[in-house]
């Protein structure tokens, strides 16, 4: 018996591991029985988004008739069964649109007409919508230009931009980073851009965001300089080292002056770029949250002429 | 349908003699072993027996068996047990390779003030041992490497490495969970002074493992409490788990034989079909030191999770160590490890057999899975014909 189509499966209880088998039925058949596969002859866009090193990537191309509306549409995919489910139902639902009426499906759409998509593949609706847009605007173009990324890069792991995030927030009305990552990967990989992430979330849900009720941190009373050390190093040990660590990273307490905390960056964070606005941020407000309000944190470069004696 | 269950690495068929064994321990002989009733203690006499079961298997002592709830509870308990009896010394040894129940442990250390440095492997996951020997010091309290690897089945040189570490007076554990039953042990031979094993890797129950502690090993009690396994893993036996485990190990010793030759060639016929089969196919590990049972190959272009769904279509059962399926957005640790390229990586697929797989099963295999790669191509946008 295949484990989905066994009733079992369906009732334990879902990890993030058994994801494939909250697929809706509509989705399974449009990955088993794929509609639309290939690409059209002489398209009239093209639209190639993702890559072999993302885990996915989509080609999507189309062919218009003489009244302007999507005669024929075809993609191939590199990807999970959810890529290629959502691939082909794109296909299907453009057909006969407009490119203007096509240039209005957001991932949304396609979610909802495959009846829903698992939380964790919800990126994969994003890439389908991202390629028709590209291909019409190859079209509108007049077939020269190229899906761009546009914005600057937030995430460098996915290489997603500040304005991929932003319109995956509003689409879907987002107010997490877990979500945001959910539809379209940014934060998933080393986490060093969660923090801008959650500056983005603020910036456009503003109120909704500090609606959830947060309850405030437990936090230590009054402290001695000594014991204020002691929990700031405790909490990048704990709350912030592993983040790091697990893409390669480092971080290292320099020196805690006042409520200044300065601290240095190691590895592949040290050498990141974006090390500036998200790092120091995503540290600041672990400090805050689990030791004072008042601490703020500095960075120093490693320099070739202050060698530390920190272990590698 | 029926089922081909190709994902012995991810858990097994609990064997029908080990079943019959521990049936009449749930409803009738259902006593607490520490009671003083002979209702219970008779129960303490085949806990022994059990213990004397896992014992043949290895090699090794009776008394140097502790049960456990499973083999990362073993895992957690060598690393943290050796480093609280050993204040002194503060570096610890691992492999980039390892199952998270060791990984995850060395890093966590980390944020305790301990050393912890993680070996690389090689393109076909195998350790340079004059790598381990350099960084080998005064301070290294412990190395702790797998025995095999769950994803590619690469077998270290275990016993070599054991030699070294201990000659150097650093303590040595090795996660055998993929490795007993399949590899035969002597540890009654071997400087391995820690091994972990788990039940239902090898056809016993899920919930039970084995920690074989060396005579004169110092290791503080993870568990505390009770005085169950003479006071080294505190609380009640998994009654069922141990007895079934020690049937299994029975089992496994009579069929270790057969577990080096008849599912060697099931294996080896699987995997000689599907890469003449399918081009641009690529085979993960170490082809002179690999488990028997496993077979990890990558197929380019497409992506693990929809070759998994295609073939559970047929009923058949594999894993892979694709982004989609290792549970984050990042394909496996292991494969990116050995440098797999991330498009062969994202492709791939572990095929892991048991001594229940026939004959039959594997030419269903090799039948079904060439039509879904070619299938998965067709829709691949990196495939050009």
């Amino acid at each position: 018996m295949p484990a989905f189509a066994g009733k079992t499966i369906f009732d334990t209880q879902y990890t993030r591991y058994e994801t494939m088998w909250e697929y809706t039925d509509k989705l399974k058949d449009h990955f088993f029985n794929p509609r639309n596969v290939g690409e059209v002859e002489d398209p009239d866009g093209v639209g190639e988004v993702g890559s072999l090193a993302c885990g996915d990537a989509l080609k999507l191309t189309f062919k218009l008739d003489k009244n302007g509306k999507i005669a024929d549409a075809k993609f191939k995919t590199f990807g999970c069964a959810s890529a290629i489910g959502t691939s082909s139902v794109l296909t299907e639902m453009i057909k006969g649109l407009t490119l203007d009426e096509a240039a209005k499906v957001t991932n949304k759409d396609i979610a909802d007409y495959l009846g829903g998509l698992p939380e964790q593949k919800m990126h994969c609706s994003v890439m389908g919508r991202e390629a028709l847009e590209a291909a019409i605007e190859n079209y509108r173009s007049g077939g020269k230009k190229k899906h761009e990324l546009e914005g600057t890069v937030v995430c460098t792991c996915f290489g997603v931009t500040d304005k991929e995030i932003e319109r995956v927030i509003i689409e879907n009305d987002l107010t997490t980073v877990e979500e945001v990552t959910n539809y379209c990967k940014a934060g998933g990989g080393c986490g060093g851009c969660q923090g801008e992430i959650e500056k983005i979330i603020e910036k456009i849900q503003g109120e909704k965001v500090k609606e959830v009720p947060v309850s405030a941190p437990r936090r230590a009373g009054k402290m001695t300089n000594i014991q204020k050390i002691q929990l700031i190093q405790q909490t990048i040990n704990e709350q912030i080292k592993p983040a790091l660590r697990a893409h390669g990273g480092n971080i290292e307490l320099i020196d805690v002056e006042g409520n200044k905390v300065i601290v240095a960056f190691r590895g592949m964070c040290a050498q990141c770029k974006l090390t500036e606005f998200t790092m120091k941020d995503v540290v600041e407000a672990k400090l805050k949250e689990f030791v004072s309000d008042e601490l703020f944190v500095e960075e120093v470069k490693e320099s070739a002429q202050e060698p530390h004696n920190h272990r590698e | 349908m029926k089922t081909v269950y190709f994902d012995n690495n991810a858990t097994t068929k609990v064997a029908e003699e080990v079943l019959e064994e521990i049936k009449p321990l749930f409803c009738d002989l259902y006593g607490n072993p520490s009671s003083m009733h002979t209702f219970g203690g008779q129960i303490g006499r085949r806990i022994r027996q059990a213990r004397e079961q896992v014992a043949g298997l290895l090699g090794c002592d009776p008394s140097e068996i502790v049960f456990t709830g499973c083999g990362t509870e073993s895992d957690n308990t060598a690393i943290k047990g050796t480093l609280a009896a050993m204040p002194n010394k503060r570096t610890v040894i691992t492999t980039r390779v390892e199952h998270p129940a060791v990984l995850a442990v060395c890093r966590d250390l980390e944020n305790h003030g301990y050393t912890v440095i993680e070996l690389s492997v090689d393109r076909q996951g195998q350790l340079d041992m004059a790598e381990l020997e350099d960084r080998l010091d005064d301070d290294t309290a412990l190395v702790t490497i797998m025995y095999a690897n769950n994803e590619t089945g690469t077998v270290f040189p275990v016993e070599d490495i054991a030699e070294l570490v201990t000659s150097k007076g650093a303590m040595f554990h090795t996660d055998a969970v993929q490795a007993v039953g399949k590899i035969p042990l002597n540890l009654s031979k071997s400087n391995i002074d820690l091994l972990s094993l788990s039940g239902h890797k090898l056809h016993a129950p899920k919930g039970v493992g084995v920690l074989y502690i060396r005579k004169g090993t110092r290791l503080s009690p993870f568990m505390l409490g009770g005085h169950q396994e003479g006071g080294r893993r505190a609380g009640t036996e998994n009654v069922p788990g141990i007895i079934g485990l020690g049937k299994a190990c029975e089992l496994a010793a009579e069929n270790l034989e057969a577990e080096n030759s008849k599912v060697k060639s099931l294996r080896d016929k699987l995997e000689k079909a599907i890469l003449q089969k399918c081009p641009d196919c690529r085979l993960n590990g170490d082809t002179d030191n690999r488990l028997p049972n496993t077979s990890n190959i990558s197929f380019e272009y497409i992506e693990g999770e929809a070759i998994l769904l295609m073939l559970d279509k047929y009923g058949i059962c594999a894993s892979s160590g694709s982004a989609c399926t290792s549970g984050s957005l990042e394909p496996s640790h292991v494969l990116r490890a050995m440098g797999v390229p991330f498009t062969a990586a994202h492709g791939s697929i572990r095929f892991s057999l048991s001594r229940y797989n026939t004959e039959e099963e594997v030419d269903y295999t090799i039948d079904k899975l060439p039509p879904i790669i070619n299938q998965l191509r067709e829709l691949s946008p990196f495939v050009t014909k």
